[in-house]
C-alpha cells in the first residue's frame, strides 16, 4: 500500500485504475438494477394488459385503443370503461402506494416485518374511516381526510410510546400491534352498534376492494401518488443513510429525527389516502419489500417495491374477479389468502437468520 | 521583498497550529442524567489522541459531544472557533468524520456503495454523483487496502475487513478530523493492530484523529496524546509516559498494576495485579 506523505488535509487523488474500478463496479450494479426494474415493469404491464383485455369479455388491443379514444363498442366499451380499466388503474395506484410505503417502513425501521399495517398505521386509517362512514356518513375527500388523520395519530402515538430512540424498532412494532388490537376493537364495536346495511358497506370496504371504484376516486389517488411518490424518491438517499444507524447518519451530515418524521409523514398520507378509497388491501405493503430483496440481490429498492405492489394488486384483483368461483371476490380476500402463507414463510426465514446471526 | 509576501511566523510547527476542535466548559447529558459536567478539552492538531477510561466514565459521551451527536446542556463545542451547533450538519460533516461504535451495514450492500455513502455531505438535491466522488471512493479504498473488495457484499467480509471498509467510508468524507468510537472493539488482536496501523498511516498523511480506546496498552503505543477520564471528568492528559502511570491506572480502573516499558515501542505497558498468579 503506497501512501503519499504530503502534510495537510488528505488529497483525493486515486490511481486512475482504482477510480476506473470503482466506476465499473458502480455501473455494473446500476445495470443490474435497471434490468430488474425493467423486468418488473414488464411484469406489471403484462398483468395490467391481462386485467383490461381478458376476463369474461375479451377485448383486442386495437379495440381497447379505440374504446379508450372514445369509440362505442357494445358491451366491450362499458366493460372496459366502467370496470376493467378503472380497476386496473386503481389497483396500480394503490399497489404503488402500498409497495413504496412498505419498503420505506422496512428500511426506516430496519425490520423486514415492518410495514404500515404491522405498525398499526393502516388500522388507524381504517378505524377513523369506518367511524367516519358509519357514524358521520363521510364520503370522498372528507373520508380521505379522516383516514389521513387516523393514520397520522397512530404514527405519532407509536413514535411517542416506543420512545425517542429510533433504533428500538421491535418495541415500535410491538406498540403498533397493541394499538392495532385496540383499534380493531373500536371497529368491532362500531359494527355491533351500527345499522346492518351501513356495517355491510363498511365491511366490504374494510376487506379491500376495487369493485366499485370510480374515476373521481382514481383522480384523487392519482394526485396523491403523483405528488408524494416524488417526495419519497427525493428522500430515498437520506433513507439510505438512516439505514447505517442514527449516529453514522448524523456523522454524514443527516439529522435523523426530522428525516424520519418526513418519511413517516409522507408514507402515512400516501397509504391513508389510498386506503380511504380501496380499503386496507392486506399484505401488499408487507410483501412487496421482501419480494424486491429476493429478486434484487438482497437489496431493498423503493421503485421496484412500488411496481411489485402494483403488479400484486392488479393480479389479485384479476384472480378475484374471474378465476375464483362466479362471485366478484374483493381483492383484499385474495391477497389475504395468498399472503398469509407467505408471511408465515417470512417469519420462519427471519427467525432462522436471527438464530444464525 | 514586497509587503504582501507571506512571512512564516517564527515558531515551530506544532505551536503554530491551533486546535480545530475544542470543548469549552461542556456539560453533556442523556435526558436528565448528566454524564459530563463542565469539561474542557482541546484536540491537539495533527496528532492521534486516545480517550481512555473505565466503562461508563463518559469517554464515548465526550466523543459524541465532539461529533455533534449530543447537544451540550451548557458550554460549547467549537469547530474552527465557531459553535458546532450553529453550523449546519452538512458543513460539519465536511470537516469532521465520525465512525460510531457499531454502525449498521444495510442488507446486501456492496463495499463500493457503502464507501460511497461517505460522499453524502457533498451531494444535494441537484448535485448528484460525479467523477470526483468515484475518485474519493477509490482513494479511500486504496488507503484502507480494500480495493480488491470493491465489488463484494459487506455481509460476506471478515470483522477486520469490515472495519477497514467502515473506515474507508469515513475517509471518503475527506475530512481533516476523524473521530473513531472504539474502532477495535469487536476485533481480534491481529485486526486491532491492523486498524491502529491504518490510523497511524492516516495521521501521517495529516489527518487529526481522536479515538476512544479500551485497550490501554494499544492506546499508549498508538496515541500521541492521551486523555484519561474518570467519573465524567478529565483526570489527566498528556503523552503516554505521563498519563499511563501506576497511580493513574489505579485511580481510573481501580486496579493495582506495574508499569513496564513495552519491549517493542518503549511506551508504558500496563501489567495488572489481580489476587491470583502474582
Amino acid at each position: 500500500m503506497a501512501l503519499d506523505t504530503r502534510p495537510g488535509t488528505p488529497s483525493n487523488s486515486a490511481a486512475p485504475d482504482a477510480t476506473r474500478l470503482v466506476r465499473d463496479v458502480r455501473r455494473s450494479l446500476r445495470r443490474r438494477y435497471v434490468l430488474v426494474l425493467a423486468a418488473v415493469v414488464v411484469v406489471w404491464l403484462g398483468v395490467f394488459a391481462a386485467r383490461v383485455l381478458l376476463g369474461d369479455v375479451t377485448v383486442t388491443i386495437p379495440d381497447f385503443v379505440r374504446i379508450v379514444l372514445g369509440a362505442d363498442i357494445p358491451v366491450a366499451s362499458f366493460e372496459v370503461m366502467e370496470s376493467k380499466l378503472p380497476r386496473a388503474v386503481a389497483g396500480t395506484l394503490a399497489g404503488l402506494a402500498f409497495g413504496a410505503a412498505g419498503a420505506v417502513f422496512q428500511s426506516m425501521l430496519r425490520n423486514p416485518l415492518a410495514s404500515p399495517d404491522v405498525v398499526g398505521v393502516t388500522m388507524g386509517s381504517s378505524a377513523a374511516a369506518v367511524v367516519g362512514m358509519t357514524a358521520f356518513g363521510l364520503d370522498g375527500i372528507p373520508l380521505a381526510v379522516a383516514a389521513v388523520v387516523g393514520g397520522l395519530v397512530v404514527a405519532v402515538a407509536v413514535l411517542f410510546l416506543s420512545g425517542s430512540k429510533g433504533v428500538a424498532t421491535y418495541r415500535m412494532i410491538l406498540v403498533g400491534i397493541g394499538l392495532a388490537a385496540t383499534l380493531q376493537a373500536v371497529i368491532q364495536w362500531v359494527f355491533t352498534t351500527t345499522d346492518v346495511y351501513k356495517a355491510q358497506d363498511a365491511m366490504v370496504w374494510l376487506t379491500g376492494s376495487l369493485n366499485s371504484v370510480t374515476w373521481g376516486e382514481i383522480l384523487r389517488m392519482t394526485v396523491t401518488v403523483a405528488l408524494l411518490l416524488p417526495v419519497v424518491a427525493a428522500l430515498a438517499p437520506r433513507l439510505q443513510l438512516l439505514e447505517l444507524g442514527d449516529d453514522a447518519a448524523a456523522g454524514l451530515g443527516l439529522r435523523a429525527a426530522p428525516t424520519r418524521a418526513w418519511l413517516m409523514g409522507t408514507t402515512v398520507v400516501l397509504t391513508a389516502v389510498t386506503t380511504s378509497v380501496v380499503g386496507p388491501i392486506a399484505f401488499v405493503s408487507l410483501l412487496a419489500g421482501p419480494i424486491t430483496r429476493r429478486i434484487n440481490g438482497g437489496r431493498p429498492s423503493i421503485p421496484i417495491a412500488a411496481l411489485i405492489g402494483a403488479a400484486i394488486v392488479v393480479a389479485a384483483d384479476y384472480i378475484g374477479a374471474y378465476l375464483v368461483g362466479t362471485t366478484n371476490m374483493p381483492v383484499g380476500v385474495v391477497t389475504g389468502i395468498a399472503g398469509a402463507p407467505f408471511l408465515l414463510w417470512l417469519l420462519l426465514a427471519s427467525s432462522r437468520t436471527l438464530k444464525d446471526g | 521583498m514586497t509587503a504582501t509576501e507571506f512571512v512564516p511566523p517564527a515558531v515551530d510547527d506544532d505551536a503554530a497550529q491551533v486546535s480545530r476542535l475544542v470543548a469549552q466548559d461542556v456539560s453533556l447529558a442523556y435526558g436528565d442524567r448528566t454524564v459530563l459536567d463542565g469539561l474542557s478539552v482541546q484536540v491537539p492538531p495533527g496528532k492521534v489522541t486516545a480517550i481512555v477510561g473505565a466503562n461508563g466514565c463518559g469517554k464515548s459521551t465526550l466523543l459524541r459531544g465532539l461529533a455533534r451527536l449530543l447537544k451540550p446542556t451548557s458550554g460549547s463545542i467549537l469547530l474552527d472557533g465557531r459553535d458546532i451547533h450553529e453550523q449546519s450538519t452538512r458543513d460539519v460533516a465536511r470537516e469532521v468524520g465520525l465512525l460510531p461504535q457499531s454502525p449498521l451495514a444495510p442488507e446486501g450492500i456492496t463495499v463500493t456503495e457503502l464507501v460511497g455513502r461517505g460522499r453524502h455531505p457533498y451531494h444535494g438535491l441537484f448535485k448528484q454523483w460525479s467523477k470526483a466522488d468515484d475518485d474519493a471512493v477509490a482513494h479511500a479504498l486504496e488507503l484502507t487496502d480494500t480495493l480488491d473488495l470493491a465489488h463484494r457484499p459487506v455481509d460476506e467480509l471478515s470483522g477486520g475487513q469490515r472495519q477497514r471498509v467502515w473506515i474507508a467510508m469515513v475517509l471518503a468524507q475527506e475530512t481533516g478530523l476523524l473521530l473513531l468510537d472504539e474502532p477495535t472493539s469487536f476485533l481480534d488482536i491481529a485486526h486491532a493492530v491492523e486498524v491502529l496501523d491504518l490510523v497511524t498511516d492516516l495521521n501521517q498523511r495529516g489527518t487529526t484523529v481522536v479515538m476512544v480506546l479500551h485497550d490501554l496498552n494499544l492506546a499508549a503505543r498508538y496515541a500521541d496524546h492521551l486523555i484519561a477520564m474518570c467519573g465524567g471528568e478529565v483526570l489527566c492528559e498528556g503523552d503516554a509516559a505521563s498519563v499511563v502511570t501506576a497511580a493513574n491506572v489505579e485511580r481510573v480502573f481501580g486496579v493495582r498494576c506495574q508499569i513496564v516499558p513495552d519491549p517493542v515501542s518503549a511506551t508504558p505497558l500496563v501489567v495488572p495485579l489481580g489476587r491470583h498468579h502474582v
